[in-house]
């Protein structure tokens, strides 16, 4: 395990510059079918240091966006535009070539599924010490103990002897520490975890989640943690983006936007998740209807159709106006904003929200 | 250390004097890998190992564990999708353990399954009239009205279009596809449905439709349900009592709200402790029991206590004769306290692994912020 | 390993023994239950007098109880003195397969000459097919739709409905006999005696035989290579930073051609009783031919004979691919 004596000491990240900055990503597919806009006008900034989390159901476009940013999209017929800037590089207009060098070495990714991420015909070891061999200029043998002191670290117990054990030999949780250690072994700056552990149980969950955050505060990185699971946004992240259509509905830091949820598709989330730490309720409160079409996106608000609340914007604004991502009523000066993406009134979202929302949670 | 936990609440189930169902030290054993030329057998794969339980007629079981516990397995047992290897498996007070296929053919109206994948369970070049009406083909019954509208009456009940009736799969989501699942499931009026992972592959918000579905159709049809899940806020929501599984045995079986509220099996805590609750305030108060080590093998389970190799309380807390005590002596899943079993040699109260406060459980929503 | 190998080669052993099963019941048992004799088969004739039928009957052993009758063909594969027909004894060493009447001929030697032929052709034209499918195959995986994707697999068609003994007399005709930059030749050279005449002599059958198999591996190649290069695993591989050459190459094609590894063994295998259009359009008397020459001839050692070398080509090819896929894909285990 990781050495916790060096404990993260919480540090004042406010003033810090964002070492990354996401501004009005688009990712469109082209398809037979039409125009598919994954990810549309998504904006979000990141210091080194916090974990943000990207919450969405299948289809929102979070795992596209973690893609965007790897530049993974590179190569195919995904139209990417917009910023993305690491460490103020803009990571869009860059060619495949250049962006090699940008992967697996400032930014890196664990994957959701970790045994098909793995391959199956090399070891282990192999794979992880490939991802440091590409990067830096040494000899396969300090390769390889790199990656020995890697495994350690992320809680492989005799890590030299099962460097060249392959993956089908790795139970599921220790494959998702070694995909970590591989992701972590050129040290990046940025990390990105999509649904690190959505394959795992809950009791592997619970260790990689602090395997996660023990590696950020030794690395001091940026970490990304893409999920369907609000829960385990409470229990990592500093900040946090709901993303719904490939739009961001609603974002902030974590405790106020779990204290004061105001975007309905947030509190229709909160409403359909049973609780372990409550007692039943009588019925779990579902979002109607299915999640939108990305080709013909609702018009006005993207979530308009499944929105119980739109009779309480005057007129049909809901319906033909794509509302802004604006900051809550209670942001503070100073302090990370809190927007949300929704028509309605400020104070009549804080009352919905009181007498409607909270009672029913 | 003293325990401070509430009385557990009394269970709230009304017991029939036969249960529906009764599971009685249920094995499954896969045969081992052959070892050798001449094809010995290594040691068998224990997946199920001694289950015992009872289910009355309307009330929901929730079985939880980690995968390869052997929850899904004991559902095809009790099923009789599989053969279990020992035990009894008693419906409506018949032993059905060692029926054919032929003999539990009408049993098979009374017990019904719904599974986890709704689209490779479902054929794909059947359409959805044909799926959901193949349950009155294969019983060979007509039902009056005929099949075409009873059909229709079923998918209206579990809420799809019954326009759609000659639609194929492919054509619909996640959600509908299991409902399509559990339209067939009701087809023939069955007092029991086992539902193995039924809302796992679903996003959060389809996945509450379901539940409500499952609900509703519980209370108008009387349906005892064993809910097999991973999932154990789910679980918690739908579940009257509630099982722990472990490597092919029941680590704790109890009502549901004593289970999450005054859990006694250290993997009842540890497995309470990692479910993440969607609260940065109460996350950041709660206390984590991280297990280590990796699940022993099904074909050669530790010694005594199963769990003994990676319970924190055995490492952390026990004497070294207790510790030998549950290296050597296997523990019974016995009666700890009034209505709750427990598989532990030193089972203990917590009641401040969900909410990180010790004492009895909120009743209302979270609290003001 | 080893144990692995012992068992595989127990079950090759295994396996022989049900097809030398298989066939002694069809061409032996057969004969008898259709009220003839297999006599007739043996020498490709009726015997001409009943009492000759007679002795021959039993000099065959044809008149001992089926189970002692297979126990001598059995025993008789590793050697012993068998009947020419006439009073004098021949030595029929291993691997004995009997007697040819029709041909006054060991079958063993018979098939001794026709193996040559035969795997001169198949190898040859395996190593065609697996280089040009693999190239086309890959080539067009990388790049679905690209022009080399679509004037591949537009050919891969072309050359699948195109048969041998269309491609075969066109090919002699054009290269041989209009254009003549082939010699005329007449029949198998030896690679031992003529290793150019051997070339030139096997070059349009590999074509030929080769463009079939080509065509087939070219489209499996593309949709391994398709269907692997939207892997997981590649992803991570990209998400590294690795060049596309080693993603191609090194992650991407292990994977995607191994499960060929299996095809192909057993299209070799197979190939050794399937060269015959072959072998009859360019005139080379391989094992196809020989084995079409004894069903006209009615000579049963020599089918029998031919089938069981067949069917060991077959099991010994399967037996090879197992080794290599426990050696390619570590989640065999041996």
């Amino acid at each position: 395990m990781v050495d916790t004596s060096t404990a993260y000491a919480p540090r004042d990240v406010r003033d810090e510059q964002p070492f990354l900055v996401v501004d009005d990503l688009h990712v469109h597919f082209p398809t037979d079918d039409g125009l598919v806009k994954s990810v549309d006008g998504l904006s979000f900034a990141l210091r080194r240091g916090e974990i943000l989390g990207i919450v969405g159901e299948s289809g929102s476009g979070k795992s596209v966006t973690a893609q965007a940013i790897l530049g993974l999209h590179k190569g195919s017929k995904a139209q990417v535009t917009g910023r993305i800037l690491l460490d103020d590089q803009d990571l869009v207009p860059l060619s495949e070539n250049d962006m090699r060098a940008v992967r697996g070495d400032e930014v890196s990714m664990i994957f959701q599924d970790p045994l098909s991420s793995l391959h199956p015909f090399y070891s282990i070891g192999n794979q992880i010490s490939e991802a440091y061999l590409v990067h830096h200029k040494v000899s396969k043998k300090e390769a390889k103990q790199r990656t020995i002191a890697m495994l350690q670290k992320v809680g492989i117990p005799n890590a030299a002897g099962r460097y060249d054990d392959y993956p089908h030999q790795f139970s599921g949780g220790m494959r998702q520490r070694a995909m970590i250690a591989m992701a972590l072994i050129c040290e990046p700056k940025l990390l990105i975890a999509d649904e690190p552990t959505t394959a795992l149980d809950v009791t592997v969950q619970a260790q990689i989640l602090e395997l996660i955050k023990e590696l950020r505060d030794e690395l001091n990185s940026a970490v990304i943690i893409i999920t369907h699971d609000l829960g385990v946004v409470a229990e990592t992240c500093d900040q946090v983006v709901v993303m719904y259509g490939g739009q961001c509905v609603e974002k902030g830091a974590v405790d106020e936007l779990f204290d004061q949820p105001e975007m309905p598709y947030t509190w229709g989330l909160l409403g359909s998740m049973p609780r372990m730490d409550r007692v039943r309720q009588e019925r779990l409160t579902p979002i109607p209807g299915s999640p939108p079409s990305l080709i013909n996106v609702p018009k006005g608000c993207v979530f308009n159709p499944r929105c119980r609340f739109s009779d309480r914007v005057e007129g049909d604004r809901c319906f033909t106006e794509h509302p802004d991502l604006l900051p809550t009523h209670g942001t503070k000066e100073g302090i990370t904003r809190h927007e949300v993406r929704c028509h309605i009134a400020p104070e009549e979202r804080q009352q919905i929200l009181l007498t409607e929302i909270r009672p029913s949670l | 250390m003293t325990t401070t936990a509430p009385q557990p609440a009394a269970s709230g189930t009304a017991r029939t004097a036969e249960p529906l169902l009764e599971v009685q030290g249920v094995e499954k054993y896969f045969p081992g890998r052959s070892v050798g030329l001449l094809g010995q057998k290594g040691n068998p794969v224990k997946a199920v190992d001694g289950v015992s339980f009872s289910l009355a007629q309307g009330e929901t079981l929730g079985l939880v564990g980690e995968s390869g516990c052997g929850k899904s397995t004991t559902g095809r047992a009790i099923s009789k999708l599989i053969e279990p290897t020992g035990g009894t498996v008693r419906f409506e007070g018949q032993d059905v353990t060692k029926f054919s296929g032929r003999q539990m053919r009408p049993l098979r109206r009374q017990m019904q399954m719904i599974f986890q994948d709704p689209y490779s369970s479902l054929n794909p070049r059947h359409t959805i009239g044909t799926i959901v009406g193949s349950p009155f083909r294969i019983q060979g019954e007509k039902p009056s009205g005929g099949v075409k509208r009873t059909v229709q009456g079923l998918m209206e009940r579990v809420g799809l279009n019954p326009e759609h009736y000659n639609r194929y799969p492919h054509e619909f989501s996640g959600g509908q596809r299991q409902r399509i699942g559990i339209a067939r499931a009701l087809a023939l009026q069955p007092k029991l449905i086992v539902c193995d992972e039924p809302v796992s592959a679903l996003d959060v918000s389809v996945q509450a439709q379901v539940v409500n579905l499952l609900e509703d159709l519980q209370n108008e049809f009387g349906l005892a349900y064993v809910f097999i899940a991973h999932d154990l806020s789910v679980v918690r929501h739908i579940s009257d009592r509630v099982a722990v599984m472990y490597l092919g045995k029941i680590m704790e079986i109890t009502d549901r709200d004593t289970l999450y509220e005054a859990p006694m099996h250290p993997y009842t805590h540890a497995l309470l402790s990692a479910v993440p609750i969607p609260d940065p305030a109460v996350e950041a108060r709660r206390e984590k029991i991280l297990l280590t080590g990796d699940l022993p093998s099904p074909s050669s389970p530790p010694s005594g206590c199963v769990f003994h190799t990676r319970c924190p309380k055995y490492k952390n807390e026990l004497s070294d004769s207790e510790r030998e005590h549950c290296r050597t002596v296997e523990p019974v899943l016995e009666e700890k306290r009034p209505g709750q079993s427990v598989y532990c040699h030193f089972p203990q109260v917590r009641a401040d692994l969900i909410d990180g406060e010790p004492g009895p459980i909120r009743t209302t929503g979270p609290k003001a912020a | 390993m080893i144990r692995f190998i012992v068992s595989r080669l127990v079950g090759m052993v295994l396996v022989l023994i049900v097809v030398s099963l298989i066939t002694f019941l069809i061409f032996q048992a057969v004969p008898l239950l259709a009220k003839s004799s297999p006599v007739y088969y043996y020498i490709g004739k009726a015997p001409a007098t009943p009492e000759l039928l007679k002795s021959l009957t039993h000099r065959f052993g044809f008149d001992q109880p089926l189970p002692v009758q297979y126990w001598s063909y059995l025993a008789g594969f590793f050697g012993k003195n068998i009947t020419d027909g006439t009073s004098a004894a021949v030595a029929c060493p291993f691997p004995c397969f009997g007697y040819s009447f029709r041909r006054n001929e060991l079958v063993s030697t018979l098939i001794g000459q026709a193996v040559p032929v035969t795997i001169s052709l198949a190898v040859g034209a395996a190593l065609l097919w697996l280089v040009g499918g693999l190239l086309v195959g890959t080539l067009s995986g990388l790049k679905p739709g690209s022009f080399i994707d679509r004037a591949g697999m537009t050919g891969a068609l072309a050359a699948v409905s195109l048969p041998i003994f269309f491609t075969g007399p066109v090919a002699l005709l054009l290269f041989v006999y209009t254009l003549g930059w082939l010699p005329d030749n007449d029949g198998y050279v030896s690679i031992f005696t003529d290793p150019v005449g051997w070339f030139t002599s096997l070059l349009l059958p590999w074509l030929c035989l080769a463009l079939l198999f080509a065509a087939l591996y070219a489209r499996l190649t593309r949709s391994n290579v398709l269907e692997t290069m939207n892997e997981d695993y590649i992803r991570t591989a990209r998400a590294k930073g690795l060049d596309r050459r080693t993603i191609v190459v090194k992650h991407g094609l292990r994977a995607a051609l191994t499960p060929i590894v299996t095809i192909f063994g057993i299209d070799i295998g197979g190939l050794i009783g399937t060269t015959i259009i072959t072998e009859s359009v360019f005139n080379l008397r391989g094992l196809g031919a020989l084995s079409i020459q004894s069903i006209r001839d009615m000579d049963l050692p020599v089918m029998l004979g031919v089938t069981v070398v067949a069917a060991f080509a077959l099991v010994l090819a399967n037996f090879i691919v197992d080794l290599l896929y426990a050696v390619i894909d570590p989640r065999v285990t041996v």
